[in-house]
């Protein structure tokens, strides 16, 4: 995604990808909306599932339903050794070492979450200090300032250019023996910037920080690979990797969750229970207390063996097709301002209408059967650097086309007439 | 049929694209602030009252269209009026709404161009935050005004 190919290889890509064979796949994008086809272009709030997950979840409930890691019948198995053989397509979709490595979550707000109490509440002291960006969603925000409030702990900020791009000069600046942990997105959710997270892995493990990368934007879009990357911890939520709500993953390295004290206590996280003390079970069941999302996991596998079948690599090469499609023609469109504009970004365009709130952008695109979202993305650091309260944003999957993308721009001269 | 202009009315337009009663009232005897956290609405309500009707109102923020016409519109409609009065126009247009009840179109006046709202549950909100943070003034609370 970094060099996109020259003009003359785009429609050869585009060509070569079928996105009709692929909208077969997603039965709700059949639908009208208002009377006119549904153009959904918010895959960045959360993707749409292809009936290959929603099939294999029905097919779970209907059979296999049973509580995993405890019954000694036979749906009990069946039940179990499914929900572990989506722990490990999780393990080789990211690369990870081995499947203790892979805790399921409730989404990448959980992972993170998780780390930050267990690691963080229990090694830094006052006087420690904590990196992240402004460019962070607030699932990336939050738990950090919480954590800075219970330990003393000084959160601080990599700032971003005019671009929406990290400031890495500053990055370096920030960086001292007293970090403790880097935590940064992946690929922002707000602008579509995509972070040098190689790079910033790298530069933080030479003071001695661990590293956290917010990967919810991103593992729909890149193939990741933790080993290469050599982060510390990565989170992923499965809905925006077309898979179900309600269910994510954290990747830990296995020396470091072996470290980390239990998250919640409950069930199934344990070795033994008496009335004085337990002690706990072993990774990754220490993670996972209570009885777990067993569908969204198994749906979660579904999701990864679609996306493995359809080709990541070909999707997010379309994909920044219809990038580029759609950035050419927003820079046609009078008083069209794009937010966020990073040499190397993903298929996310944010931006705002001159004398047009974004919200009512939002409402009169929804009249045209064109689902987008408006507001500030929880990252509200975003606007406030960008002096803005919101932003319009379009957000592609491999599943829109360059004709959605011509009824969203029509969209859009419709909100000028309405406001004329 | 459908139709985006049942939502946006000229009315509507015109009075976000040029706001009455916008801006700061020096001699304010109530500033209140309305947010709408959800999306990032602001407004800030000026109000003076004689202890029985509001003699002068103003307001300033930023926020949607829908948001910036139901203040100015509010502004509008409330100058002058007693507080008794307001009270009424208040239930009135909460009924106008968040409700499918009859309303009467003559009573609200220009207000009646926001009927169109009660079909978009997510903005309803919006039209209603300036209407609250006034209530709130009334009524003597001193909290900015919040809405979800």
């Amino acid at each position: 995604m970094n060099n996109p190919e020259p003009a003359n290889n785009m429609l050869d890509n585009i060509s070569r990808f079928d996105v009709e064979k692929v909208r077969a796949d997603f039965p709700i994008l059949k639908q009208q909306i208002h009377g006119k086809p549904l153009v959904y272009l918010d895959n960045a709030a959360t993707a749409q599932k292809p009936k290959q997950v929603i099939d294999v979840i029905s097919t779970y409930y209907r059979e296999t339903n049973s509580n995993i890691h405890r019954g000694v019948h036979s749906l009990s198995e069946k039940a179990t050794a499914e929900y572990e053989a989506a722990r490990d397509k999780v393990k080789q979709f990211i690369n990870a070492a081995s499947t203790k490595e892979i805790i399921f979550v409730r989404g990448a707000t959980e992972a993170i979450n998780l780390v930050a109490q267990s690691l963080g509440r229990n090694t830094l002291t006052a006087g420690d200090e904590i990196i992240i960006t402004e460019l962070e969603h607030h699932s990336n925000i939050v738990p950090w300032q919480i954590l800075s409030q219970q330990t003393g702990a000084t959160l601080k900020y990599i700032p971003i250019n005019d671009a929406g791009e990290l400031m890495l000069e500053e990055y370096e600046k920030l960086l001292s023996d007293k970090t403790r942990i880097v935590a940064v997105g992946h690929i922002s959710n707000a602008l579509g910037t995509i972070n040098p997270i190689k790079t910033i892995i790298d530069k933080a493990h030479a003071v001695g920080a661990k590293v956290l990368v917010d990967g919810a934007q991103a593992v729909p879009h890149t193939t990741v690979d933790v080993t290469e990357l050599n982060c510390d911890f990565y989170a992923f939520s499965g809905h925006k990797l077309f898979g179900p709500t309600g269910i994510g993953v954290l990747y830990g390295k296995e020396a470091l969750l072996e470290s980390m004290p239990p998250y919640q206590g409950g069930g199934d996280m344990i070795q033994m229970v008496t009335m004085k003390e337990s002690s706990y079970n072993s990774l990754p069941y220490k993670f996972e207390a209570g009885t777990p999302h067993i569908a969204g996991v198994i749906g979660l596998g579904a999701a990864i063996d679609y996306v493995n079948e359809l080709g990541l690599d070909a999707a997010a090469q379309y994909e920044h097709e219809l990038l580029l499609y759609a950035s050419e023609q927003a820079t046609q469109v009078d008083g069209l301002n794009l937010v966020g504009t990073a040499k190397n970004k993903t298929s996310i365009l944010s931006f705002t209408l001159d004398g047009i709130h974004p919200h009512d952008i939002g409402t009169i695109l929804d009249g045209e059967g064109v689902a987008i979202r408006a507001g500030h993305h929880c990252a509200m650091p975003v606007m406030e650097r960008f002096k803005i309260p919101a932003t319009a944003r379009a957000s592609f999957a491999f599943y829109n086309t360059r004709a959605e993308i011509d009824v969203l721009f029509e969209a859009i001269e419709k909100c000028k007439k309405v406001f004329n | 049929m459908f139709d985006i202009k049942d939502l946006y009315q000229e009315v509507i337009v015109d009075h976000n694209r040029s706001p009455r009663n916008f801006g700061k009232l020096d001699d304010a005897d109530t500033t209140l602030e309305g947010f709408n956290p959800l999306c990032g609405d602001k407004l800030t309500l000026y109000l003076k009252t004689d202890g029985e009707n509001i003699s002068d109102i103003a307001f300033d923020g930023s926020g949607c269209a829908i948001s910036v016409a139901s203040a100015s519109l509010m502004t509008d409609a409330m100058k002058g009026k007693s507080l008794e009065e307001a009270e009424k126009l208040f239930n009135e247009f909460h009924k106008l709404v968040t409700t499918d009840d009859e309303y009467d179109a003559e009573y609200l006046g220009k207000l009646a161009a926001l009927a169109g709202v009660k079909d978009y549950p997510a903005r309803v909100k919006c039209a209603s935050l300036c209407w609250h943070t006034l209530h709130s003034a009334l009524h003597g609370e001193n909290t900015p005004v919040k809405t979800e």
